[in-house]
């Protein structure tokens, strides 16, 4: 699996066997020594955190589907007796739902650090592919996840997600139809969605395994973003980092447990503890708090099908980057300019999520008559974060005069010291 | 090693702003003029634990006042005598024992089949039934109420921005003066906190309108039982009352999850503490 010498060695005959006919003991053992950068810092760890969070969804889900009823009319009381009379059902919905945004939260973590790093550039283009596809299928998963509890938001969150599909020109309506199973939302687009919902996971779980793979053929980016040359450089996976990463990840779970047992709702709309209906249109339909940003691409503009453009192309963006940013040099921290681009880009990234938690018409300040809505401001950073993309990167990379970087991770590290022999066991 | 520590709590910091943004979305706002009052709710907070003498009262004023509209349909009778809700009794660990669960269930008509004929009947309720319905159906409850439908109210606190305090400030608010810009329709009442301000039911609280007595509780410190004496039925003592049993209602093992989190948060504080050392020390030769 990984490109590094194998040191495994069986010492006991029944390994051996093994080993000559699958050499599975040998793939986890080359595993835990793989070489790591040794400047890791903890933005590096997410990749842990976020499998981990995989699990927890996995398994979670899989209990709760064994109580959980996917019909119209059985579908939100069958979620509130999984909280009331399941064992431990109280504690295992929250953390199914918890753990989702949860799980966001780490995946954007993990991928700000790839964006600042350059961990997208060669010979890690398929890497980060592989891994916003991961992300484009976690929000496919996680919106249909969101409709199962069958409340107010589900509903309407279902009836307008689905409604981009009827937005595409001539066939947009059959489409729309053919996805629902129905002309509106109902029992046959919940039963789908419960289908749906159970199947991405694993799909998600089997490009999990490519993107790790991946990793192992190219190597880990580091935060300096020099390519590892020599021994030094390195240190085995296991203990330097098996280690770090279980700290973070305790530290990840802290932040987790004091959502799931003290604010178990914060996360969520009081509405989705309304049973869905129909004829009952909520005031405002707002998605769960990791949609917020596409859902203000989407409406910066007027037209519809230009807006769904937008939120996609706000995705398909990404797939292309590793093109799109001229640079040769990964790390922003020897990029003096794009470093600062990065820097407002998150800004921005950040007000789009507000802009989408507010009513366009609403005005962030006024000043007399003049003042800023929440819709030109969405307008504005949906601007700048095309622009970044799209303008930024591409030119950025051909003028910017990036500062020196070292020879070696080595050097980096120990400066004048680096002739003393690295002291990684 | 000190601009190493400086990037830590840089990082720290990115982790602290993302959730903290989270929670700040997630907290609604208030939109009249109306003074929303914040109470201190009992259940609040790390510790927080239902008042159990105020949720019986308020038990006793949803069975007399509210439900003679609203239901609770999530809740079985044996819900109410569970470690953490209103009427646990030590000596009863198994609810459906317990003779004052029996009694509020016994209160209720159920409609039934009967077994041996197949005949629609009425038979009183045993403390696995849910609190039935009010109304035969929806259009019935309908033309009861001047077209309204009364909500059920299992998770109102938690089906509503502001939860507890929405709840306890929309039954004590009704003597607000109405503004003159507000049309009120027949049937329709001013109430500010009500979304658009205008709500189908009456004020349905009035001083003395229940006679309480004195309730008998488990200490939650001690576990001792104790008796709590009756206070006056003012509209804010019943309204208070009648959220804290709503607010049990909605989040029947809010007692049972918190005191897990506490256990857990700790256990995972010292594990971190452990492994921050463990990773001091793995890595005290090496230069990164």
């Amino acid at each position: 699996m990984s490109g590094h010498p194998s040191t495994y060695e069986p010492k006991y005959a029944a390994e051996k066997w093994l080993d000559q006919r699958l050499p599975i003991i040998r793939m986890g053992a080359d595993f835990m020594t793989f070489p790591s950068p040794r400047n890791l810092n903890y933005w590096w760890t997410f990749g842990g955190i976020l499998t981990l969070c995989l699990m927890t969804q996995i398994l979670s889900g899989i209990i709760l589907a064994m109580h959980y009823v996917p019909n119209v009319d059985m579908a939100f009381e069958s979620v509130q007796r999984i909280k009331r009379d399941v064992p431990f059902g109280w504690m295992l919905q929250p953390l199914h739902a918890v753990g989702a945004s949860m799980f966001f939260l780490a995946v954007y973590m993990h991928m700000f650090r790839a964006l600042y790093y350059g961990s997208y550039k060669a010979p890690r283009e398929l890497l980060w592919i592989i891994g916003c596809l991961i992300y484009l299928i976690m929000m496919a998963t996680a919106f249909l996840g969101y409709t199962l509890p069958w409340g107010q938001m589900s509903f309407w969150g279902a009836t307008v997600i689905t409604g981009f599909f009827g937005a595409v020109p001539f066939v947009g309506e059959t489409l729309q139809q053919w996805l629902l199973g129905g002309y509106a939302v109902n029992n046959a687009t919940l039963n789908r969605f419960f289908a749906l919902h159970y199947l991405l996971p694993f799909v998600i779980a089997a490009l999990v395994g490519l993107h790790v793979w991946a990793l192992h053929h190219v190597g880990q980016n580091n935060p300096i973003g020099v390519t590892p040359k020599t021994k030094s450089d390195t240190l085995s996976f296991h203990p330097f980092y098996t280690i770090k990463d279980a700290f973070a990840l305790v530290v990840f779970l802290l932040i987790f447990a004091f959502f799931l047992f003290y604010l178990p709702d914060s996360l969520g709309h009081a509405d989705n503890y309304i049973e869905a209906n129909a004829l009952q249109t909520p005031a405002h339909i707002v998605p769960e708090w990791y949609f917020l940003p596409f859902y203000a691409i989407l409406r910066a503009v007027p037209d519809k099908l230009l807006g769904i453009l937008l939120m996609i192309g706000a995705i398909v963006v990404l797939f292309i980057l590793p093109w799109l940013d001229s640079s040769k040099v990964r790390s922003m921290r020897f990029r003096p300019v794009a470093k600062w681009f990065f820097l407002i880009f998150l800004v921005f990234c950040f007000l789009l999520g507000w802009c989408g938690a507010e009513t366009p018409d609403n005005y962030v300040f006024k000043l007399g008559d003049v003042g800023l809505t929440f819709y030109r401001l969405s307008q504005i950073s949906t601007i700048y974060y095309f622009a970044y993309f799209l303008i930024i990167l591409p030119i950025l990379g051909l003028v910017e005069k990036p500062l020196i970087r070292p020879e070696s991770i080595t050097k980096s590290v120990l400066g004048s010291k680096a002739h003393v022999p690295a002291a990684a066991e | 090693m000190t601009f190493k520590t400086l990037k830590n709590v840089a990082f720290i910091g990115a982790v602290v702003i993302a959730t903290v943004s989270s929670i700040a979305y997630a907290a609604g706002g208030g939109k009249s003029d109306y003074k929303m009052v914040h109470k201190h709710w009992h259940f609040n907070g790390l510790f927080g634990t239902y008042d159990k003498a105020a949720a019986q009262r308020g038990y006793q004023v949803y069975r007399e006042v509210c439900s003679a509209c609203h239901q609770l349909k999530h809740v079985a009778f044996r819900h109410l005598g569970d470690k953490g809700a209103p009427f646990y009794n030590p000596d009863y660990k198994n609810p459906n024992d317990n003779p004052l669960i029996k009694n509020f269930a016994a209160d209720w008509q159920i409609t039934d089949i009967d077994a041996d004929t197949g005949d629609a009947i009425e038979r009183t309720g045993i403390p696995a039934d849910k609190f039935p319905a009010i109304f035969p159906n929806e259009a019935a409850a309908r033309a009861s109420n001047g077209g309204a439908l009364p909500p059920d109210l299992s998770v109102m606190v938690k089906a509503r921005n502001g939860g507890a305090d929405y709840l306890y400030n929309l039954l004590i608010s009704y003597d607000t003066p109405k503004p003159d810009d507000i049309e009120l329709a027949p049937g329709q009442h001013y109430n500010p906190v009500m979304d658009g301000f205008k709500i189908a039911m009456a004020a349905p609280l009035s001083e003395g309108l229940v006679e309480y007595a004195p309730t008998t509780v488990e200490d939650h410190h001690t576990g001792e039982i104790k008796t709590v004496p009756a206070p006056e039925a003012t509209v804010e003592q019943m309204a208070a009352d009648v959220t804290e049993f709503i607010a049990w209602a909605s989040d029947p093992k809010l007692e049972v999850r918190k005191a897990t989190g506490l256990k857990v948060m700790l256990y995972l504080l010292i594990l971190s503490i452990l492994l921050w050392f463990t990773y001091q020390r793995v890595w005290r030769d090496v230069e990164h």
